[in-house]
């Protein structure tokens, strides 16, 4: 009788080989390392960044570096590296763009959510993500090219590459963020708010108003600060729009100059390891800490909504 | 809003009226939007079309960048394309997998959350400032395709961690509750059920992250790429992995703004192919995503 029985039953049980287990816990282990992988990557890029930078910082006066406006990297006898201009352009060229990008970004992630339904609604979701989906050489060019034309041609400018123009490209750039962030808000508040809203006898736009708004606050901020975060580290659209002047705007028709900007049209031209290279990589450290400033906010007001 | 057994009071009037003005104001918003994306693809297709030919495509430029076509510039961007997607992929999938399979609920997984949304909003610059600092120079890789990869590799890295994670967590618990209960381990039912079931998720955030790759400029600046090199054309291995590349993107910044007297409907081809590119790849995996939802059998 025993003689026979199934081979597999004369074998202790051992449901796997050791090579499987092993193999096991090396993928495992991956999964583990691949798991801290972004943190890595974050100080990473912080301390390479700041690597690069570091030896210029104690030669600086820094009051007079983030407050002078005189940029002049290449001067012969007198070096300055005064990026309050850069800093003031950058901010200028991120808010004008944020003055059109909230209300309409918000505005249409409204009208997408709560006043469109079915293929209307698929639609919209798909043509705002093609236009998340175009690089920004292309903003740049539109913007060298088209905007240029039309700033001149339509408004009283006496250049079309300024600040009005870098703005709008921008704008265009970051409302995609600020839709879909503030659509996802505005898709968690539950139903039985809004069905709450319509037994009242609201109509939809005071159920948004009154109801939707004050409940998805903190999504609806976050969306904001997400597209400020894209704004102020977008680079080759600025680059080409904005005139690239280094200069405090007085009028929305002026030429600026952003940190970005500055960053790419300078680092191909400064040898490795000069003081011009370096200041370009404690500008990198300092748009690094802007936009994880930004990113952290943003953070926590979605976290605020989770809370909820 | 048919008020017919109500009497229609001033007040009920009012709100009409602004509802219908709501509504009225905010699809002008959404118009604001969508409007200059179909202008903008129009105008790039009817200044460009003129040029667009298979041999513009297959031939490299010439005479300083005026003339020819965009060959080695269309390699070398589908070079950096793959190497980087071939290296964040895996990593990008396996986070993800940590993240919704093993992670608990605990301050290393909120840190690693927070490292991913972060890395995320890092501006495109400073991954080409930290590309040049630690591969080009730290690592020693030199200015070269690999370096350029891995930089854009960083950087489409949180997004594919994002995509993936919510492809994973769409996939039922009870999916792996059964898979368990057969006596599996944790990695056997990741391999055999989760990872199919979200295969479709998976696939369409790498593809979304091709278009975005593609399109990518101030990463690869200071990286690997530059403004004209010469390379044998016909074949598809023209590039090696320690070269230097031309890419797609960086051709169009330097066709408007280096070269001088190009002719005019140059950059408008270059723009409308790159632009062709990014938007057909999100058109495929927008089709993916769509067809693969309503195949889904939960």
């Amino acid at each position: 009788m025993i003689a026979n029985q199934p081979d597999n039953l004369k074998r202790p049980r051992m449901a796997r080989s050791m090579t499987a287990i092993l193999g096991e816990r090396t993928i495992e282990l991956l999964i583990r390392l691949c798991g801290v992988s972004a943190i890595v990557f974050v100080f990473g890029i912080f301390l390479f960044v700041l690597r690069e930078g570091a030896p210029l910082i104690d030669k600086l006066d820094w009051s007079r570096v983030l407050f002078s406006q005189e940029w002049y990297p290449t001067s012969k006898g007198n070096v300055r590296y005064g990026v309050g201009a850069l800093i003031v352009g950058t901010l200028s060229v991120t808010g004008l763009a944020m003055l059109f990008a909230v209300p309409f970004g918000l505005g249409a992630a409204v009208f997408v959510s709560e006043f469109s339904t079915g293929k209307v609604k698929e639609t919209l979701k798909i043509i705002i993500e093609m236009l998340a989906a175009i690089p920004s050489i292309v903003w740049g060019f539109i913007g060298l090219t088209v905007m240029n034309r039309l700033i001149q041609e339509y408004l009283p400018a006496p250049v079309g590459l300024n600040l009005l123009n870098g703005a709008i490209l921008l704008a265009l750039m970051s409302v995609p963020i600020i839709v879909s962030i503030g659509e996802d808000a505005l898709k968690a508040v539950p139903d039985s708010y809004r069905e709450a809203a319509m037994a009242m006898g609201a109509t939809r736009w005071q159920t948004v108003y009154r109801v939707l708004f004050p409940a998805a606050r903190n999504g609806l901020l976050a969306a904001a600060l997400l597209g400020v975060g894209r704004a102020i580290g977008e680079t080759m659209a600025v680059l080409m729009a904005t005139g690239h002047a280094v200069n405090i705007p007085r009028s929305i028709f002026d030429p600026i100059r952003t940190l970005t900007a500055t960053i790419a049209a300078e680092l191909g031209e400064t040898a490795v390891g000069s003081d011009h290279y370096r200041m370009l990589f404690l500008i990198g450290v300092l748009l690094f800490s802007i936009t994880f400033v930004v990113n952290l906010l943003a953070d926590l007001a979605v976290r605020g909504v989770r809370k909820q | 809003m048919s008020a017919s057994p109500f009497t229609v009071t001033p007040l009920v009037r009012r709100n009409m009226r602004r509802e219908l003005a709501a509504r009225i104001v905010l699809g002008a918003m959404v118009a604001a939007m969508v409007l200059p994306l179909l202008a903008i693809i129009a105008y790039l297709a009817v200044k460009g079309a003129p040029l667009i030919s298979l041999k513009f495509l297959t031939t490299n430029p010439t005479h300083g960048m005026r003339e020819g076509g965009i060959w080695s510039a269309l390699l070398g961007t589908i070079y950096l394309v793959v190497i980087a997607l071939a290296v964040s992929a895996p990593i990008g999938v396996l986070c993800a997998v940590y993240l919704n399979e093993y992670a608990k609920d605990n301050w290393l997984t909120r840190i690693i959350n927070l490292a991913v949304v972060n890395l995320a909003g890092v501006p495109s610059i400073v991954h080409a400032l930290f590309g040049l600092g630690a591969f080009v120079l730290f690592a020693g890789i030199g200015r070269s395709i690999l370096a350029a990869s891995l930089t854009l590799a960083i950087m489409t890295l949180p997004v594919i961690i994002a995509s993936t994670k919510e492809a994973l967590a769409a996939v039922p618990m009870s999916f792996r509750e059964a898979c368990w209960n057969v006596g599996a381990s944790r990695w056997q039912t990741i391999w055999s059920i989760v990872l199919p079931n979200s295969l479709s998720g998976i696939l369409t955030g790498v593809i979304l992250q091709v278009s975005r790759t593609a399109g990518e400029t101030a990463p690869i600046m200071f990286t690997g790429a530059v403004f004209f090199k010469k390379i044998q054309s016909g074949t598809l291995f023209a590039y090696s992995l320690t070269d230097q590349c031309m890419a797609l993107s960086m051709h169009l910044y330097t066709v408007t703004t280096q070269v001088t007297n190009a002719p005019e409907p140059l950059p408008y081809a270059i723009a409308l192919v790159l632009l062709g590119a990014v938007l057909a790849v999100n058109a495929a995996s927008i089709a993916v995503r769509s067809c693969l939802r309503s195949r889904k059998k939960w």
